[in-house]
């Protein structure tokens, strides 16, 4: 947990070396397949499966390899080529989704809600966000929504710590959104300019859990009619397809405005990001490369796609 | 969890089902279908690959029987296929759960070493394990957190073990992984402890360092089970996970978390594929109990649209109070059945999972369970009936005719219901009692076996 680290140039190093394992072996098999030798159906079914193998989906990876295959088929192709050729389909479809986390500055505070299932990062994260937005020259305040697990106030508050932002939190199994609602108003009282506010982890699949979620985003209007101004789903890099799941229902019961995918700096290659985008067109914010407070960097379409493919140096 | 595939491989077998041969381009097609049923269960493609591989072989040239059809017969392979897969042995009844729980088989404190990627859910897992050890086995258990990564971890596994009341290691602040480990074995023996949970940091594989430090603790402690922890979720990199983590700490087993969320769980297939070491436990909840054994034949079998029948009877046994049962059946017959005794009716229902959880298991219902879902008739419509009924007077509670127009209005917006909501309740109560009064007549057996009927809710048909 350095969380001093902070060059700007570095980022890019560490995204690229989060995605190394990853990416290696996606380029490795691409090379495998494509150095030199005719793009046929078969050569086509390969790389259809490397795509499946890093988790776009079946049905993102034939359209990709489709895609690919169109001017190319039967020919001789290089493998760098087909490479560039599928950085260049991943970023162009992630491209749109590569908008950060902006805090309108109009409001006192800007509401952030932090949702995901249990064990995505979502506590983590607000540290992160916190660090970021508190060098970026913001008041930040926290609130440790997690009342249910335990020690998750205490983690949240050490984040507070480490970054320099008030955390406000209550008695454990305290009601959720009776914190949220006070920990609004002590925000507009500090005037504060950006307001995380943890939850519990909880699978879109519980429906009484997610009219929890729902509950708090009621309470929080009758101090804010416009807020949460921002519902981030934070999703674990590691999981396979039910990721769309996961957007789908969080997005259909609170209104995800956008995601931060977390621990890609694993063997996990994220690739279900793209078949997100396709699906939902949501902005992804930020991707977690890493446990210590810089890990947080702004999504790059370009730079994903290849540090996917093995193209980023 | 299964539930998805299980559409899926019943769409095929619907199709199949209605030939009267099945054909090699039969087998093909379905196969071609299964497998991309399985990769969008993220089920990992070599396992796929080899799953499918293996299925053709059995099927094709597979004398079909006479009293079968064709469809079936693949079903069978198939499903043969997939608890041989998930590690259950196939035939002979083959119900068991393969050498299934956690081997305790040492000289006390037998050491279990809980190790997996962050956010996998180790620290519960343990808290649930020294639970059920402690329950069930009637072990004397300590629990000890070697995370010293992220913030606040010890203090979890320590709030976690008051709730479970099994002991924790006090916490040393600035202490080493493998020194925890060394005093956790210590005071483990000196306190007469039979068996030793460690819960790891959460680490990725491929971090070497983190990696090493881990081997460390197992050198220092010589764990009996070296438990992987991993989410039901996981994508195509459980490979990767499961792989890693085998060759580098040595697994004896994994346990899967979150089952009781919506993945197809693939990842179940996959790791145990490429370890070859068992699914032990399962978690379906967030509760410290909700930690069950793995049975691969059943969920083979709820990938297949078979039902978990065993599954449902296990869990109605467990939820519902023998003692409480025959109590309500005595009040029912005499008709005192008042609406303190239908709140908990209504909350046993509940404990069981609610209606969607048990329909999952029924055979053939994955299809209604998806309308229910839609119609979102379930959990709901338990918790608004026991709301209403909580916004009664204790009186009112014991003597429904006490509710006049102006009490229903009142419990209404108590209840944040309406009065129709109020009315429909009283009215099922109502037909309740009338008919617990005529079957009591009948004798408590019928009333045992038809349930209670008027509640209004299931009417599966």
């Amino acid at each position: 947990m350095s969380g001093t680290e902070s060059s700007g140039g570095g980022w890019l190093k560490r995204l690229a070396a989060g995605l190394k394992r990853s990416s290696s072996r996606l380029s490795e098999g691409v090379s495998g397949i494509l150095t030199k030798r005719r793009l046929d159906a078969a050569a086509l079914a390969e790389l259809e499966e490397l795509l499946i193998a890093a988790d776009l989906g079946p049905a993102t990876a034939h359209e990709l390899a489709q895609r690919i295959a169109k001017d190319r088929f039967d020919k001789d192709v290089g493998e760098r080529e087909v490479r560039e050729a599928l950085a260049q389909e991943i970023a162009a479809i992630l491209a749109p989704a590569a908008r950060a986390l902006a805090p309108d500055p109009a409001r006192k505070p800007h509401v952030v809600l932090v949702v995901g299932v249990n064990g995505s990062g979502k506590t983590t994260t607000i540290g992160k966000l916190a660090k970021l937005h508190r060098d970026e020259g913001r008041r930040v305040m926290l609130v440790a929504g997690d009342t249910f697990r335990a020690a998750a106030v205490e983690q949240l508050k050490i984040w507070g710590a480490r970054t320099g932002a008030p955390v406000v939190a209550g008695a454990p199994n305290a009601d959720a959104a009776g914190l949220a609602f006070s920990a609004l108003e002590q925000a507009r009282r500090d005037g504060a300019d950006l307001l995380l506010i943890d939850t519990a982890g909880r699978l879109h699949n519980k429906a009484d859990l997610m009219a929890q979620l729902q509950k708090m985003i009621r309470v929080l209007a009758k101090v804010d009619a416009s807020a949460p101004h921002s519902v981030v789903l934070v999703l674990d890099a590691g999981i396979g397809q039910n990721a769309l799941q996961q957007v789908e229902a969080f997005k259909e019961m609170v209104n995800v405005t956008g995601l931060v995918v977390t621990k890609l700096d694993g063997t996990a290659r994220g690739g279900v990001l793209v078949a997100l985008a396709r699906r939902f067109g949501l902005p992804v914010h930020a991707i977690g490369v890493g446990e210590g407070a810089d890990d947080l960097r702004p999504f790059d379409a370009t730079q994903f796609a290849r540090a996917l493919l093995g193209l980023a140096e | 969890m299964f539930d998805s595939l299980t559409g899926k491989l019943g769409e095929i077998f619907e199709r199949l089902r209605k030939r009267a041969a099945l054909t090699p381009a039969d087998v093909d097609e379905a196969l071609r279908e299964v497998r991309l049923a399985l990769l969008e269960a993220d089920v990992a493609l070599p396992v796929v690959k080899d799953f499918i591989a293996k299925t053709r072989e059995k099927a094709v040239g597979q004398e079909v029987l006479r009293s079968v059809t064709p469809g079936q017969m693949v079903i069978k392979i198939v499903h043969d296929e997939l608890v041989r897969t998930l590690g259950g042995r196939v035939g002979s009844g083959g119900s068991e759960a393969e050498a299934g729980d956690i081997d305790l088989a040492a000289v006390p404190p037998v050491v279990i070493l809980m190790v997996g990627l962050q956010g996998s859910g180790k620290t519960t897992t343990t808290a649930k394990l020294g639970l059920r050890l402690r329950q069930r086995d009637r072990k004397k258990v300590l629990m000890a957190s070697l995370d010293v990564q992220r913030p606040a971890a010890q203090e979890q596994l320590a709030v976690l073990g008051q709730q479970a009341e099994v002991k924790t290691l006090p916490i040393v602040a600035g202490q080493p992984p493998v020194d925890i480990a060394k005093r956790a074995v210590m005071a483990a023996r000196l306190e007469g402890c039979d068996v030793l949970l460690l819960d790891t940091a959460g680490r990725l594989a491929i971090d070497d360092a983190l990696m090493a430090e881990v081997a460390a603790v197992r050198d220092a402690t010589n764990p009996h089970e070296t438990l992987l922890v991993a989410d039901a979720m996981t994508g195509q990199d459980a490979v990767n996970v499961a792989r890693g983590f085998n060759e580098k700490v040595g697994l004896t087993g994994i346990v899967l978390t979150r089952v009781d969320g919506d993945a197809r769980g693939g990842a179940a297939l996959s790791m145990r594929a490429v370890t070859g070491r068992p699914i032990k436990l399962i978690g379906v909840g967030e509760k410290l109990d909700a930690l069950e054994p793995f049975h691969p034949d059943r969920i083979a079998g709820r990938i297949l649209g078979m039902g978990d029948v065993v599954g449902l009877v296990e869990k109605a046994a467990e939820t519902i109070e023998r003692e409480d049962a025959e109590k309500l059946a005595k009040k029912a017959q005499k008709g005192q059945f008042d609406m303190d005794d239908l709140v908990s009716q209504l909350r046993q229902l509940r404990r069981m999972g609610g209606l969607g959880s048990m329909l999952g298991m029924l055979p053939g219902i994955g299809q209604m369970q998806k309308q229910i879902a839609a119609a979102k008739i379930d959990e709901s419509l338990l918790r608004r009936q026991e709301a209403i009924v909580m916004s009664m007077t204790k009186a009112e509670r014991r003597n429904v005719k006490l509710l006049n127009a102006s009490r229903r209005r009142r419990i209404a917006s108590g209840s944040g219901t309406s009065v129709q909501d109020v009315n429909r309740l009283v009215k099922q109560f109502e037909d309740m009692t009338r008919m617990m009064k005529q079957m009591g007549k009948l004798g408590q057996k019928g009333l045992m076996r038809h349930g209670l009927p008027g509640l209004g809710l299931g009417r599966p048909r």
